[in-house]
């Protein structure tokens, strides 16, 4: 009928003993019913499915009892009909030995199903709805690697698929699920194979691969495609092409190379290289799913070994514990040398015979002690090459052994260790006895894992740079700042010593046009405080009264500077203004359109505001009569003469800048606190109230709200203490150097204390805060104590602060 | 039921270190009886007394590095070092030239380098080497061979052997020295006769049929074993064919239709010295030479070209397998940079270096 397809060959391979004879003897079997199946959600590759049943529930055989979480991941079923008795972490035959999420199900012995939907002619319906089909059924890969079926009949619009294969190789020996499957359902895979062509848009070839070894399957298979011709005339397109045996023929990739020449690029799915290629068994659960809507429950598996009585193929539920299988196989665990899931090539060790059968599990094989001894001990690598000779994919085995020894990941990288499919020829024919593909799965590991951290470890380094050229830029900026100010302030300070050195050269001309000279007045500017900057202004960096003044100084250093007389006026009008202010304040407050209610907050805003006020006007007066103090009496023609006071001049910026700044400074720290503590008290009383009412209400946020409170109320102890710590230590905060004194004192220790921070250790440091810490702890229950013993009326607020200094000093301890 | 965690493959093949070997050792047989024939039973005491001795050496490095002797003898990789050190030797040399022979390679060129696997020249050749360079005048008294011998003399008797190779007494009747020079002298001191001239003056030649008496044999018994070892799989044909084909092509360029400036004809290079020694048991030492099918293809031409190199042109040894060989052993690395073959999925091969990351495959 047609000319036979060429058959390219497979690169490298070996011919271990087949040993496949032994499980074929028997015809396709059945177990009874286990008592308890294990169902895990995770037999497919991608994420687990979730569970959707309770425990309690009863299910029926192909009820849904996973539901997949996303397009990669498969629905799970249940395989009987039962009752769940438990979902939790039970073992599943996994090459680490993990556990995962099971549904454990305890079987009624029924076994009655769940209703099913059949489909008599799935030529009707729509690709997507097929694909959804097999989607809901749980249908994923049964050749070993459980990938999502409905995923892989779906290629990107880029990928054009022009071949279909259908994968009955089963190269591994020992095994011969898919060989019984293919001599028994034959019918079933070429329908299987009709639909996933169907669903594939008809590709050009439609392959069934398989070594020849298996001539039963073949001619099965060419007899239901005889058969299958005569109502789709699409069957007589298949071809089943039978190609040598040699191992590892069935991997995909081998596969495709085998029947089209073709070679899938590296790192990327058949489906790039035009090729779909399915195991038959998917084929036949495909097909299953469509016409009688039947999800995947159970699959071919083959049971095999010397340390079995029986060896043959069964057809098993998925859940039904590995360990009943083998004692309904009359399994002998004194003869076995282990349990292997898998073929002997590239299965792996079982570590818990009660971990279930699932979805990719194709052959459970027994081994007797002889059968498969435990390996030889290594020998040195004589770097003999037979390892390169039989490596499918023409890879250098012994170099890549060499570099995963070393570590060496780039030069692992460099040989293409990740194309590496784990075949396991190259530890076969190794006469050394090198384990070599576990050093290649070690090393894939470690790379893996490298990558990750070094993924982690970037992202974190480029954080970390950010924010040093942030901080380092905003640095920079206060720096450039800084030196602007200084700089202007020094400027401001000369010229200011110009002025008052004319001014006193003015005025002695004016005395010496009188009678006398009097040269003691002539040199003022030396201890004239100069615009009201500090006799230690400028350098004293990092104290933000100096930088506020000198701000402000250098802010008046762009307009001309005032004469002693101008500067006199000034002062009088920052007075003026001042008491403006004052009087402004006083004022009661009247409820009016937008605010018809006078709030207990607003009063409180005033009173602040208008001690604020008050002190401006202390201020000023201070300040004009020091002036005067110094100079003003002996110019009263100046101050005479100046200018009555308008609004506008009040205004002057630069004045009024200097004043706010002066006000700041001379803002005693006591009176920072006491307003501090009086818009505190008042934020308290509003929170107080939010609480009332959420409490009323039953607001969600009822504790969110009670946290502020207490913190509020937590500040206001703090503030308190540290007032009348003030009050105790320095009553009168008189003047505006004494407190920058105060200030570079604290500023000398801070610095101090961070140059000691940074040559300590991490546990010295800690050992500094809790000493600190203790420290604060013992000066507060001072301060209780003697409250107590006064009877203070802020008792309340001092025990809050020695607790909570408590709390801080256990957590940190 | 305690179940090891065993990875995959569970099962393995028949081959073993040990075997290829031992397959190795066996190969060397039709070699050394040729030897035998025509030089008498010291090449066996030879190969028997440099056995031992690299034995000995490897069971007492083994014992210094606290390592199971057995185990590691049995890999047989010593024996073959042994075998390989007592064809090499001339004939009954004297018993400390073979002692050194074997401490040479056994302890400075194979364990000092960490051992089987590890060694980055052929421990033989270097033993070969190192001698001949040390001891050129006892390295260079190659024996007689049977046809050469005057008329009333015979091969040296197992006493006379033993008695020279101990107290280096003289082979009675053999006063004026029992050995003669290799037609790779002749043919390098050829005092400017043509070919067919030199041919008929030097007995070696006349008496032999393609390449010089004797040696002709020798070089076919390696030849043998060598096929046999093909057959067997023990190495690949890359190798070896590339170096005898490239000392073919380049005694075939510079023949010089047999003139007196001749290096002599391609049959001569071929089966005389050492060449199908080297071709099928050096060149093919896989720890030493290049690792890919293309490294080696590479690796075993340029052998084969210095080999004619040195014998043509160079100045004071006879043979240029050994330093061939080494010189060789050197640029396998750097062969091996160049030569990484071409994986399944990929394009063009990629350099030993190119770590970059491939899109997938993680």
């Amino acid at each position: 009928m047609n000319s036979p397809i060429k058959v390219w060959e497979l690169p490298g391979g070996i011919h271990p003993p087949e040993r496949k004879a032994q499980s074929l003897q028997l015809p396709l079997g059945e177990l009874p019913l286990p008592p308890v199946l294990v169902i895990p959600l995770n037999q497919h590759m991608g994420t687990p499915a979730q569970a959707v049943v309770q425990v309690g529930d009863r299910v029926l055989a192909g009820q849904l009892i996973g539901a997949a979480d996303g397009t990669f991941s498969a629905n799970t079923h249940a395989s009987t009909s039962g009752t769940v008795i438990a979902i939790e972490e039970r073992a599943i035959a996994h090459p680490s030995g993990i556990h995962s999420e099971s549904v454990v199900i305890e079987a009624d012995g029924k076994h009655e199903w769940i209703g099913l939907t059949p489909c008599e002619d799935y030529q009707s319906l729509d690709r997507l709805d097929l694909l959804d089909t097999i989607r809901a059924a749980g249908v994923a890969g049964l050749g070993g690697a459980g990938f999502p079926t409905a995923v892989k009949l779906a290629p990107k619009s880029t990928q054009v698929i022009d071949t279909l294969i259908l994968n009955g190789a089963e190269c591994e020996p020992y095994i011969t699920a898919d060989d019984m499957l293919m001599q028994v359902r034959a019918a079933e895979v070429v329908s299987g194979t009709l639909l996933l062509s169907h669903i594939l848009q008809h590709p050009e070839q439609i392959l069934i691969g398989v070594e020849d070894n298996k001539p039963k399957a073949i001619a099965a298979l060419k007899a239901a495609i005889a058969g299958a011709s005569v109502s789709n005339p699409e069957a007589a397109k298949i071809r089943v092409v039978a190609f040598p045996t040699k191992y590892p023929s069935g991997g995909a990739k081998q596969l495709i190379q085998i029947l089209t020449g073709r070679e899938v690029p590296s790192g990327h799915h058949s489906a790039d290289a035009g090729v779909i290629c399915v195991n038959v068994g998917t084929a036949v659960a495909a097909w299953r799913a469509v016409r009688f809507g039947e999800p995947l429950v159970s699959r071919v598996t083959t049971v095999v070994g010397e340390a079995l009585t029986t060896q043959r193929n069964i057809d098993v539920l998925f859940g039904t514990p590995i360990s009943y299988v083998l004692t309904q196989h009359g399994f002998d665990i004194s003869r076995a040398s282990r349990v292997v899931m898998g073929g002997p090539m590239m299965g792996f060790t079982l570590l818990d015979l009660d971990a279930p059968v699932g979805k990719t599990i194709n052959c459970i094989l027994a081994p007797g002690k002889q059968e498969l001894p435990a390996p030889q001990p290594a020998q040195a690598c004589i770097r003999c090459g037979l390892c390169s000779e039989v490596c499918p994919v023409h890879l250098l085995p012994q170099q890549l052994f060499w570099y995963a020894q070393a570590k060496d990941f780039d030069r692992l990288e460099a040989h293409n260790l990740f194309d590496c499919i784990e075949c396991g020829a190259c530890s076969y024919v190794c006469p050394s006895t090198i384990p070599l593909v576990q050093y290649y799965r070690a090393a894939k590991g470690s790379i893996r894992l490298h990558d990750l951290e070094k993924e982690k470890s970037d992202r974190s380094r480029q954080r970390f740079e950010f924010r040093q050229s942030r901080i380092a830029k905003e640095e920079a900026e206060k720096e450039a700042k800084r030196v602007l100010r200084q700089k202007a302030a020094e400027e401001a300070k000369q010229k200011l010593a110009e002025k008052t050195a004319s001014i006193a050269a003015a005025k002695n001309d004016a005395v010496a046009a009188e009678t006398t000279i009097a040269p003691a007045t002539g040199a003022p500017a030396a201890g004239m405080p100069a615009a009201g900057m500090p006799a230690t202004g400028s350098p004293a960096a990092g104290s933000p009264a100096a930088d506020v003044i000198s701000a402000a100084v250098a802010k008046a250093a762009v307009v001309p500077q005032a004469s002693a007389a101008e500067q006199k006026a000034k002062l009088q009008r920052i007075l003026a203004a001042a008491k403006n202010n004052l009087e402004f304040n006083q004022k009661p407050l009247i409820p009016n359109k937008t605010n018809p209610v006078i709030s207990d907050e607003q009063l409180v805003k005033q009173q602040v505001r208008i001690k604020q006020a008050e002190m401006k006007v202390a201020e000023a007066e201070k300040k004009l009569a020091d002036f005067i103090a110094e100079i003003g009496e002996e110019i009263p023609a100046v101050a005479d003469s100046a200018p009555t006071v308008t609004a506008a001049e009040i205004n002057d910026p630069v004045a009024a800048s200097i004043a706010r700044a002066q006000a700041k400074l001379a803002f005693s720290p006591a009176d920072k606190l006491r307003s501090n503590l009086d818009s505190l008290r008042l934020r308290l009383e509003k929170a107080e109230e939010k609480v009332a009412q959420a409490k009323a209400d039953g607001s969600a946020s009822l504790e969110a709200l009670q946290m502020g409170t207490e913190k509020l109320q937590q500040k206001i102890a703090e503030t308190l203490a540290e007032l009348n710590a003030l009050d105790a230590s320095d009553k009168p905060v008189a003047s505006a150097a004494a407190e920058q004194t105060a200030a570079q004192i604290a500023i000398a220790k801070a610095k101090a204390k961070a140059a000691r921070m940074t040559t300590m250790s991490d546990e010295e440091k800690h050992a500094q805060q809790i000493q600190a810490m203790q420290s604060r702890l013992q000066k507060a229950r001072e301060r209780l104590e003697k409250a107590e013993a006064e009877d203070d009326p802020n008792i309340d607020a001092f025990r809050l602060g020695v607790t909570k200094l408590e709390e801080r000093l256990n957590e940190m301890s | 039921m305690a179940l090891l965690n065993i990875t995959s493959p569970h099962t393995h093949g028949a081959n073993r270190t040990g075997r290829l070997m031992r397959l190795v050792v066996y190969a060397t047989f039709p070699g050394i009886a040729a030897l035998t024939y025509f030089f008498g039973v010291g090449v066996i005491i030879n190969v028997i007394f440099a056995s031992l001795a690299c034995i000995a050496f490897e069971a007492l490095v083994m014992k210094l590095r606290q390592r199971p002797i057995a185990f590691y003898l049995s890999d047989c990789s010593a024996l073959v070092t042994g075998v390989l050190i007592g064809v090499s030797l001339p004939p009954y040399c004297p018993w400390w030239l073979v002692i050194s022979a074997a401490f040479v390679a056994i302890v400075l060129a194979k364990q000092l380098y960490g051992g089987m696997g590890f060694n980055p020249f052929n421990p033989a050749m270097v033993a070969y080497v190192l001698l001949l360079i040390s001891f050129p005048i006892e390295m260079t008294q190659w024996a007689t061979p049977l046809p050469l011998l005057a008329d009333g003399q015979s091969l040296p008797s197992l006493v006379a052997a033993l008695d020279k190779i101990i107290f280096g007494t003289a082979f009675p009747g053999m006063i004026d020295g029992y050995s003669s020079a290799t037609v790779l002298d002749i043919m390098k001191q050829n005092p400017g006769l043509v070919l067919d001239d030199l041919y008929k003056n030097e007995p070696v030649f006349s008496e032999g049929r393609w390449a010089g008496a004797a040696w002709e044999w020798v070089n076919i018994g390696f030849l043998i074993g060598g096929i046999y070892l093909l057959y067997k799989k023990v190495f690949t044909w890359h190798a070896p064919v590339s170096m005898l084909l490239a000392l073919t092509l380049m005694a075939a360029f510079f023949y010089d239709s047999g003139s007196s400036n001749s290096g002599g004809s391609p049959i001569f290079h071929l089966l005389s010295g050492a060449t199908m020694l080297g071709a099928f048991f050096i060149v093919t030492d896989p720890v030493t030479s290049a690792v890919s099918n293309r490294g080696r293809i590479i690796y075993g031409a340029l052998i084969g070209v210095l080999i004619y190199v040195i014998r043509a042109w160079g100045t004071s040894y006879p043979d240029g397998v050994g330093f061939a060989v080494l010189l060789l052993n050197f640029a396998a690395p750097f062969i091996d940079y160049y030569t990484t073959p071409r994986t399944y999925g990929h394009k063009k091969p990629r350099r030993a270096t190119d770590s970059t990351k491939r899109d997938g495959g993680h």
